[in-house]
């Protein structure tokens, strides 16, 4: 009896509202997803009292795929290809956080211009999946232009990723030890132009979408995650970013070459949908320059991978790395028994950390409010599932 | 068992070729030239230009061009032709299924993509069949009905929804003289058949028996009547400008100053009040699909879906129509139009072809006045949909009932200024009347 009193004074603090039995007659229950176009691979019940919102039980799993088992039986290379699967979108970046921590747990090291690589793979890759979050979310507040634009300008990126990797989609890009092979003629003066294009166009995404009045009123002061909230709710990425604490892992642990660019943490302190969904376009903004500066730094020549052994293997011991992916710090807990296979992977994603802001958020607030906050979050229910 | 087909012989066949020509002999001698001969010379008809008709002259009318224009005049003139061709259904449709496609090829240009494309005609046309194909699917696809539906609301509603919006249609003056039904209640009936439409919506919703159409038939009904005060509002300052209720008249009294030149600010409450009837963006809540999947078109399917499609882009070209009749002074315009198309004492030939007798010059120029203004209007109307969002419930609501409301009573105060201080209105400084 205790242990159900403390869940419901546990649950009241991350603000879920406990529904008396009595109340259920005046409250609509519905359930919102799977099949809703409003909600993805998952589902949400709330119940309406009204039209507010005072109850919310997100239930994910309907993609669960069992990845993190999967891996104990591929040796660490042919782990690749399947890792990438549960964010498509940001392959190359769920691939690299698993690429640093075999590259701990064997010791390899990997070349410079292959780190180089790496990171601009990363940031492209970046590019592709925010735009396509923006894309979802301009169509989620009824805004069909800001689906099309980013879906349009998203294609310019997966053809440079296409050249860079030579898929569209599921690169397996990052390996342990380096990328799979080296940057094609003109890939940089391409690249270069295509930020200049993209600049260009990012401003016409704020003038008709971000500056547009009614997406304002629409957005601001909905769904606030006080700063104070969101490091109890462990909430990263954009949303930690946007109630205000200023954390990226890019600076806060830098991996690989991000310790000698020069960028700026994008943060904001409104803690409001308009927040959560500003801060991604100024990280889209702030990787621009990201990535002129790798361009330029990178070596000219050299080599973009470690010679490997044929089943690469380390001592038994264990290793966790992380990198900033497009919805937070994704991280990979690997454990290692001193054979080609891993022990046991767990991979730790942001998705998952930020649905538990979900019935947080949507409690009080009103229907029309629900698509706004929920992908205001940045979560991919697919790579929440794993 | 096994049936053994009849050996063929070819005098069995002979024969029976003739047998059928002996018998359609008999029966056109006897039955099919008497009838015939009965219906062309003895059954009169309407007489047209004074003249007495059987159905034998009035195919020798047809048949005979110099003749042939009277009768398509005295036609045309019909009430029948009037509700179903032009101004009245076929008009409207017509204009309907051009507004889903421009719309379309519009609203892609404005995102950078191109539209439909391939339903066309030879390569020409860039998919300008696209919505005869999508009619074709959407007549075959099969209605699913919800278990526990209340079943005749559910199909009423939909023929309801067509029949209300070609309704509102029959009452819009084109041209002087054509509208199908000229009365002096005109505006009144407008709002009166208007107010049908979210009693459709939450019918259909009931009848549904689910909760997506359930809630967003509460939406559409919430969000009529929040934005029918204003519109009605904003018609009348119109009203007490014009002096009249007829829609004929208040149009005609627009000459040579548009209304929208006195009452813009009516103007623009009644373009924002007609996009919230018409539940387009950004007032499609009752439709928001992110948050309500369809609202309260979720359970619809087939042609249901179709025609409740087809009704609410007659009401586009309703609502344009009026608000053309009401603000832009209706066919108004310049003469650009000659006033004969061709020299009066040429051949008969070309006095057919110049439609001679026939062509009024200036209803067609009224016409295409009309139709000028209402496409400019429906453009509008199609506008926001590019570049706008959709708005909130609450913020809708405080938006009718505050706002425009009270923007509505500026401009009627400031139509009734106007009334008395002599500068419009009978005797006006600035009327002609």
């Amino acid at each position: 009896m205790a242990d159900l009193e403390d869940r419901i004074s546990e649950s009241q603090k991350m603000g879920m509202q406990i529904v008396k039995e009595s109340d259920d007659d005046r409250l609509m229950t519905l359930s919102v997803g799977p099949q809703h176009p409003g909600s993805g691979h998952f589902r949400f019940i709330v119940k309406l009292d009204g039209d507010y919102i005072v109850h919310c039980d997100p239930d994910p799993g309907y993609v669960h795929r069992g990845e993190e088992k999967m891996t104990e039986y591929r040796n660490f290379i042919q782990n690749i290809p399947h890792l990438e699967r549960p964010v498509i979108h940001d392959s190359t970046n769920i691939t690299y956080s698993y690429s640093l921590a075999v590259e701990e747990l064997t010791g390899i090291e990997v070349p410079r211009r292959g780190q180089f690589i790496r990171a601009i793979a990363s940031e492209l890759n970046r590019q592709v999946y925010t735009l396509y979050w923006l894309a979802i979310y301009g169509i989620f507040l009824g805004h069909s232009t800001m689906f099309m634009w980013p879906t349009g300008d998203r294609e310019l990126f997966i053809d440079l990723l296409e050249a860079l990797t030579g898929a569209r989609v599921t690169h397996a890009f990052n390996i342990p030890g380096g990328v799979r092979n080296d940057v094609p003629d003109g890939f940089k003066d391409r690249c270069l132009r295509q930020i200049t294009y993209y600049e260009k166009r990012l401003k016409e995404y704020e003038d008709i979408f971000y500056n547009n009045p009614l997406v304002r009123q629409r957005t601001e002061g909905v769904g606030i995650l006080t700063k104070e909230d969101a490091i109890r709710l462990g909430v990263t990425g954009s949303v930690l970013r946007a109630s205000g604490v200023p954390y990226d892992i890019r600076k806060a642990e830098p991996y690989d070459v991000y310790n000698e660019i020069d960028f700026k943490v994008q943060y904001m302190k409104t803690a409001d949908s308009f927040a959560r969904a500003y801060v991604p376009f100024l990280d889209m903004r702030e990787s621009c320059h990201i990535l002129r500066q790798l361009l330029d730094k990178m070596p000219e020549a050299g080599e973009v991978r470690a010679k490997l052994q044929a089943n690469p293997r380390g001592p038994p011991g264990e290793a966790y790395r992380r990198v900033e992916s497009g919805r937070g710090a994704l991280g990979y807990y690997i454990i290692s028994d001193g054979t080609p296979k891993p022990y046991r992977v767990k991979i730790s994603v942001g998705s998952f950390r930020n649905m538990l802001a979900l019935p947080h958020l949507l409690v009080g607030a009103k229907m029309g409010d629900m698509p706004v906050i929920y992908w205001a979050l940045n979560y991919w229910p697919v790579e929440a599932d794993r | 068992m096994a049936t053994v087909p009849e050996e063929f012989r070819f005098g069995n066949f002979l024969a029976s070729i003739i047998w059928v020509i002996l018998i359609v002999i008999v029966l056109l001698t006897l039955v099919i030239l008497p009838l015939t001969f009965i219906v062309l010379f003895y059954v009169p008809l309407p007489p047209v230009n004074g003249e007495v008709l059987t159905p034998y002259l009035f195919l020798t009318m047809i048949v005979d061009p110099t003749r042939t224009l009277p009768i398509v005049k005295y036609l045309i003139h019909t009430t029948p032709f009037k509700v179903i061709v032009f101004p009245g259904f076929v008009f409207a449709a017509i204009i309907a299924a051009a507004t889903i496609f421009v719309e379309r090829k519009f609203l892609a240009k404005m995102q950078l993509r191109v539209g439909p494309l391939y339903a066309g005609v030879w390569g020409v046309g860039e998919g300008i069949l696209q919505l005869a194909a999508d009619g074709l699917k959407v007549i075959s696809k099969e209605i699913l009905i919800p278990s526990g539906a209340d079943k005749p609301i559910f199909w009423a509603a939909p023929i309801a929804f067509v029949a209300t919006a070609a309704a509102v249609v029959a009452l819009i003056p084109v041209a002087p003289g054509w509208v199908v039904s000229n009365t002096d209640v005109g505006l009144i009936a407008v709002f009166a058949i208007l107010g049908f439409f979210p009693l459709i919506a939450l019918l259909f919703s009931w009848a549904s028996n689910s909760k997506y159409p359930f809630i967003g038939g509460l939406r559409a009904l919430h969000q009529m009547i929040a934005f029918e005060i204003p519109f009605i509002l904003s018609a009348l300052s119109v009203v007490i400008l014009a002096g009249s209720l007829n829609l004929t008249h208040i149009a005609t009294s627009q000459h040579p100053f548009w209304f929208i030149l006195f009452l813009p600010i009516s103007a623009f409450v009644f373009f924002i009040s007609s996009l919230a009837e018409l539940e387009r963006v950004p007032f499609d809540l009752p439709e928001a699909e992110s948050e309500i999947v369809a609202g309260w078109l979720t359970e619809t399917s087939g042609m249901i879906y179709g025609l409740i499609q087809l009704g609410s882009y007659l009401k586009v070209y309703a609502l344009a129509a009026l608000f053309v009749i009401l603000f832009l002074g209706g066919w108004s315009g310049p003469q650009i139009f000659p006033h004969q198309l061709g020299p009066p004492d040429a051949i008969p030939l070309v006095k057919v072809l110049t439609l001679q007798g026939l062509y009024n010059a200036v209803t067609v120029n009224a016409i295409f006045w009309f139709l000028v203004k209402t496409i400019v209007i429906i453009m509008l109307m199609l506008l926001p949909r590019g570049i706008s969002p959709r708005i909130r419930i609450d913020i809708l609501l405080h938006t009718g009932w505050y706002k425009l409301i009270v923007l509505a009573f500026v401009n009627m105060f400031v139509a009734l200024a106007l009334i008395y201080a002599g500068v419009l209105g009978p005797g006006g400084s600035l009327s002609i009347h």
